[in-house]
C-alpha cells in the first residue's frame, strides 16, 4: 500500500439525486445524519460547519456547487492540531442509476508534506510538540 | 543513520511513517521524546538522571529515535552530545495516520438510513 492521497467511495442509495442533493447540501440534511448541528452557504466560497455533542466541530469551505451533481468542500485534516494550516478536499458527485442514485465520495490532498514554512513554525514549539507527540501517542495506544 | 534527511530526493512517506511508529511503540522512547521536548535538548547523562531508565538503554533509544529522524544530535565530543527533537518525520505519519482514520462509511450508511426514514415519513 502506498501513502494514501485519497479515499474513495461508492454507494448506491434508493432515492433519486434530488433527494441526496438536498441531504447533503442543506442545513436541515446534513445535520440529519452527518453533524448534529449544521450550517452551509452554498455558493463557491461560502462557508459551513457541523458539529457533535461530543464538542467536536468541523468547519468547511464550499469549492464547488453543480446542482444536483457536484459538491466539493475542503475541511481540516483529521487529527491535526486546530491551528494546522492544511487541508483536504472533499467531492461528491452524484450520478442517476435506474430510480436511485451512485454517490461517488472522493477525499484527497492526504499527502500534503510539510514545508519548510510549516517545519519553521514547529521547531522549538514545544507546546506544538507536545500535542502532536500525546495525539499520536493516543492513536498508538488505540490501535 | 539518516540518509533520507540528508538527500534531496523527496523521502518515503510511508517509511517515514513506519519508522515513527516502530520509534514510538515503547513506552521509554516516548518518556524520552517528552523529556527532550518539554526540557530542550539534553545529553544522555542528563535524561538518565531525569527518566527512571539506564544511560545505556537511553543512548540505544537515542540511536534508534536518531534513525527515524525524531532526534537530531547536535555537534559535540562524544558524552557531551546534546539531542533535540525533530518533529517533521512525526507530520508525516500523522497524515498517514489521518488518511487511515477517516472515516466514509459510517457516515454513508447513515445518510442512506436518514433517506430511507425520510421516504417512509413523507410519501
Amino acid at each position: 500500500m502506498g501513502f494514501p492521497d485519497r479515499i474513495e467511495r461508492t454507494v448506491e442509495i434508493a432515492h433519486p439525486p434530488a433527494k441526496v442533493w438536498a441531504a447533503l447540501t442543506t442545513a436541515e440534511g446534513l445535520s440529519a445524519w452527518f453533524g448534529q448541528e449544521a450550517a452551509i452557504d452554498l455558493r463557491p466560497g461560502g462557508s459551513a460547519w457541523m458539529k457533535w455533542d461530543s464538542g467536536h466541530t468541523a468547519d468547511m469551505r464550499v469549492e464547488r456547487v453543480e446542482e444536483p451533481t457536484v459538491l466539493g468542500f475542503t475541511w481540516r485534516i483529521f487529527g491535526l492540531p486546530e491551528d494546522d494550516p492544511r487541508r483536504t478536499y472533499v467531492e461528491f458527485t452524484l450520478e442517476p442509476a435506474g430510480a436511485g442514485t451512485r454517490l461517488t465520495v472522493i477525499e484527497s490532498g492526504f499527502a500534503q508534506l510539510p514545508e519548510d514554512v510549516y517545519r519553521t513554525a514547529y521547531d522549538g514549539n514545544a507546546d506544538g510538540w507536545r500535542k502532536e507527540l500525546d495525539e499520536l501517542a493516543g492513536y498508538l495506544g488505540a490501535a | 543513520m539518516t540518509s533520507w534527511l540528508a538527500t534531496s530526493a523527496p523521502p518515503d512517506a510511508e517509511a517515514i511513517a513506519e519508522r515513527v511508529f516502530t520509534a514510538l511503540a515503547d513506552p521509554s522512547r516516548r518518556a524520552i521524546l517528552a523529556a527532550l521536548a518539554s526540557g530542550g535538548p539534553a545529553t544522555a547523562t542528563d535524561l538518565a538522571g531525569r527518566l527512571p531508565i539506564t544511560r545505556q538503554a537511553i543512548t540505544k533509544h537515542l540511536a534508534l529515535l536518531a534513525g527515524a529522524g525524531l532526534v537530531t544530535a547536535e555537534p559535540g565530543e562524544r558524552r557531551r552530545v546534546r539531542y533535540r527533537v525533530r518533529s517533521a518525520p512525526m507530520q508525516v505519519a500523522q497524515q498517514f495516520l489521518a488518511a487511515l482514520a477517516r472515516d466514509w462509511d459510517g457516515p454513508l450508511d447513515a445518510l442512506k438510513d436518514h433517506l430511507d426514514r425520510h421516504a417512509r415519513g413523507s410519501p
